[in-house]
């Protein structure tokens, strides 16, 4: 390996920047809008402007007063003050694929032919966005196997929503959706599996793993029976290992009379490689902000491509985008759909990425990438493998891994009582993102989980593991130095955890922290 | 600043290692002396205690003389008031519970007591739940859920509790064998009663990981969800144990925390009943439910701590009737292994093993690998 390169004298920009209602100053400024020309003013009737008393507002409205000069300043010291995927070495996030997303796909959702577009327009006036995602849909369709897709779920747990809402209409269809209302699950699948569905009103039954880390296929015989809906899981699961019996898994379900759901989060791993078609399930998603290089939304705008075999296409969410031959249209004309999960058709500017991003990347590409991905995340586990202290789930089972990894620092809680919240304070003193450690409840004891996705070079992985190396080494020395940390980032460590759970104190909103500051 | 009281039993575990099995009882341990045992709790209480230096100016300890807690404080270099009074190398059981009643009337925030099952009887029968507590297992027979993976964790876990990182606190069983009939290689155990303990599961014996997870919410949309779907005219045999008792609490019925009571239509139509009682309560029912809750640390569905379900019950009421209920918090505990049946009946045990499902909250359930 040759010199890595570690960011030993990294210093985080701390503002202590104030919120901007602090930074408010009565009277100020930062735009004056034109008044409305007279013109405007003498066509409108009063009756236009008249709003029904109750909505009037009875106060003036309480916006922050400043200057544009403060704004751009103030959102900027916030900016430094983050750790974003675009800042830093950012494999930390695992099961979120964190890939670059490209500039260029900026570019062209500024462009006005797209910016200025609204969905009311007649459809005749929005034939390119229209085509955009009719052609993404054939994207996924390829990628997938399956017939159909809807790309209005505005990200993937509302697609897993989706699918437990389809699979209810496909029995509510064959007479049978009251005795069906079980559907099971993996206990390392992502937890929208279990969460969407008990949402929905389903029982969750969950399975355990076997000794190799893949679901007890056992289990899931025991447990399918004549009240199972479906199946739901992941493959990979979150924990990086492929599960090679999803194939017996689908027939087990579809033989009692269920669906088979496949939550594809983690198809950064077989791109090209593998289908759900094959595998013979009836549905599937993608998480396009993962796996088809747009950005993450931060709870905002994703999109959930949510795809079913044709038998279940009727159930689809309205409307779909559909082709004449030479017009594109939409189409509400489905009796049996589930109706509407979105306004209008999704978001559309994810989806333009979405497009742009497979289509520079090509067939190919896409497959490439799968292959970057599996070969990078087993490279970092050759070098994460001989740092003491770090152990992996299901360790030395001999199945190769994926495209993530869940670790583990128990070695060093057991001897050092250090974990992972600690390596995580600490690893941040070195310019690397706090990473994920798991989904709750912890399974996997002191969990850190890992996804060096076909974005990050063999340099970006080194450095990781170094950092990794340096902090464990740290932990067997100076356990004190990692419970103390961190010291030269922006973020501080959470000292009284008690705190979170005192709703006198905590605050989502400014408005909320005032009235129960009573400031 | 916390408050922490220590109590060490010095004579548990002192049967071990001279193939006793035990060490309850003034006989046995003269003979373990005899035998050439040497006091060993003490010792690994100290592991315990050294643990807890880094955040002594956090700590206020009291503790009792000598070799029940002083001696171990100077020697890992904390400082502790010294309550009480012993009859050094005479210690008895009796002094466990007075030290851990003069503790419990200090208002402490937690007791850390070095021991085995039968020191944990001894806690309980002297605090019961009212204080927090957490065992250091020093003791041959560790069957209770009270106590910390080995002295280290405890350590460990105190120092996070003293740092405000565990703040939840749950029921653990009290469990222990009758001692007479193990050293004839019988085994018994008995569910005595809970303690109160940290909700750490990381650290706590057999409770290998997990965090976040409120055991009392689980606990409730389990409660919930069999109170919602009881069946009319079934005759529901409750189990013995601290989740089943919460489904009788959520019905508003009176309830026996350590024994089987017999449910249908929502009233009790017995408490505490004998395996003989529900067999003939069987008898006038066409359609029988037992609920029962997964017991101990170990994971025994049947055959520890609620004998009163015999072979002949299970066998009466039948498989698909059988409906396990625990917390998520206890499942995860028991992440990797399997659930246990020991009934006495090979044919029975046969008859459970395979997968169960375990309800964990409201229509949600585990499924479970069972063996005997």
């Amino acid at each position: 390996m040759a010199k890595v390169k570690v960011r030993n004298n990294f210093q985080q920009a701390r503002w202590n920047e104030p919120v901007i209602y602090e930074l408010s100053t009565p009277g100020l400024r930062g735009i004056i809008p034109p008044l409305v020309e007279d013109a405007i003013e003498a066509g409108i009737s009063e009756d236009a402007c008249a709003l029904p008393d109750g909505l009037k507002r009875k106060s003036s409205l309480d916006l922050p007063e400043v200057a544009q000069k403060q704004v751009l300043e103030h959102f900027l010291h916030l900016s430094q003050e983050t750790m974003g995927a675009n800042l830093a070495n950012d494999m930390s996030e695992g099961t979120c694929t964190m890939k670059y997303n490209p500039r260029l796909c900026e570019t062209l959702v500024a462009n006005p032919g797209f910016a200025d577009i609204h969905p009311d327009q007649d459809v005749d006036t929005v034939q390119g966005i229209l085509k955009v995602y009719y052609d993404f849909e054939h994207v996924v369709k390829e990628v997938s196997g399956l017939d159909k897709f809807s790309l209005q779920p505005g990200g993937g747990n509302h697609a897993v929503y989706t699918a437990a809402s389809v699979i209810r209409a496909y029995h509510e269809s064959r007479g049978e959706a009251e005795q069906r209302d079980e559907i099971i699950t993996t206990i390392f699948s992502h937890p929208c599996d279990s969460a969407c569905p008990a949402t929905a009103g389903y029982k969750v039954i969950t399975i355990w793993p076997d000794e190799h880390g893949m679901p007890d296929y056992e289990a899931i015989k025991a447990a399918a029976n004549e009240h199972t809906a479906a199946i739901f899981m992941t493959n990979p699961e979150d924990i990086g290992i492929y599960n090679i019996h999803a194939d017996k898994i689908v027939e087990t379900i579809h033989a009692v009379g269920g669906l088979c759901f496949y939550d594809q989060a983690n198809a950064n791993a077989f791109l090209g490689i593998a289908r759900a078609k094959e595998a013979g399930f009836d549905m599937c998603h993608f998480n396009v902000h993962k796996t088809f290089g747009t950005p993450h939304g931060g709870e905002g705008p994703a999109c959930g491509a949510f795809g079913v075999r044709e038998s279940l296409a009727k159930f689809l969410p309205v409307p779909t985008v559909e082709f004449d031959g030479n017009h594109y249209y939409l189409d509400y004309d489905k009796p049996e759909s589930i109706g509407r999960v979105r306004e209008y058709i999704g978001q559309s500017a994810v989806v333009l990425k979405a497009y742009a991003w497979s289509m520079m990347m090509g067939a190919e590409g896409l497959k490439e990438c799968a292959e970057i991905s599996v070969l990078n995340n087993n490279y970092m586990l050759n070098l994460m493998e001989k740092i003491p202290g770090v152990a992996h789930a299901f360790q030395g089972n001999g199945i190769i891994r994926q495209e993530q990894i869940r670790y583990s620092f128990q070695p060093l809680r057991e001897k050092y009582d250090i974990g992972s919240d600690d390596m995580n304070c600490r690893m941040g003193d070195y310019g690397i993102p706090w990473f994920w450690s798991s989904h709750h409840p912890w399974v996997i004891p002191e969990p850190m989980t890992i996804e060096p996705c076909e974005s990050y070079t063999k340099e970006n992985i080194e450095e990781y593991c170094k950092v990794v190396e340096t902090v464990a080494k740290e932990a067997a020395e100076t356990p004190e130095l990692l419970k103390n940390a961190p010291y030269n980032t922006a973020m501080h460590r959470r000292i009284k955890e008690e705190e979170l759970d005192d709703p006198e104190k905590w605050a989502l909103t400014w408005r909320a922290y005032k009235r129960k500051h009573s400031l | 600043m916390k408050k922490l009281g220590f109590i060490v039993n010095p004579v548990a575990g002192i049967g071990g290692k001279v193939g006793l099995k035990g060490s309850d009882g003034e006989a046995v341990l003269k003979k373990a002396l005899d035998l050439g045992a040497t006091f060993e709790s003490g010792q690994k209480a100290l592991i315990t205690m050294k643990a807890l230096r880094n955040v002594a100016d956090q700590l206020d300890i009291y503790t009792w003389p000598g070799e029940m807690g002083e001696n171990i404080c100077t020697a890992a270099g904390l400082s502790a008031t010294v309550i009480g009074n012993i009859d050094s190398g005479h210690t008895t059981p009796e002094d466990t519970i007075r030290a851990a009643r003069s503790l419990r009337d200090l208002n402490l925030d937690i007791i850390l007591f070095a021991g085995g099952d039968g020191t944990a009887r001894n806690i309980m029968d002297a605090v019961g739940t009212a204080v927090t507590v957490l065992g250091i297992p020093t003791g041959c027979k560790i069957h209770s859920g009270v106590y910390a993976l080995n002295p280290r964790n405890a350590g460990m876990l105190i120092a996070q509790y003293v740092r405000g990182k565990v703040r939840e606190t749950r029921e653990a069983e009290v469990m222990d064998i009758d001692e007479e009939l193990f050293r004839q290689d019988i085994v018994q155990a008995r569910l005595y009663g809970y303690l109160r303990i940290p909700n750490e599961t990381k650290m706590v014996q057999n409770l290998k990981s997990g965090r976040g997870y409120s055991e009392s919410t689980s606990v409730e949309l389990l409660s919930n969800y069999i109170a919602d779907t009881m069946e009319k005219d079934v005759l529901y045999i409750v189990g013995t144990g601290s989740t089943t008792a919460a489904v009788m609490k959520k019905l508003e019925l009176p309830y026996t925390l350590l024994g089987v009571d017999l449910v249908c239509n929502r009233k009790v139509i017995a408490s505490d009943c004998t395996e003989h009682e529900i067999l003939e309560y069987l008898d006038q029912y066409d359609r029988a439910k037992i609920i029962v809750t997964v017991i101990g640390g170990q994971g025994y569905i049947f055959g520890r701590g609620n004998q009163q379900l015999s072979a002949e019950v299970i066998r009466r009421t039948g498989r698909e009737n059988i409906m396990v209920a625990a917390s998520k918090n206890k499942m995860l505990s028991l992440f990797g292994q399997k659930l246990y049946v020991d009934t006495g009946c090979e044919d029975v045990n046969r008859l459970l093993c395979g997968y169960m499902r375990v309800l964990v909250g409201y229509g949600e359930s585990m499924v479970v690998p069972v063996t005997d």
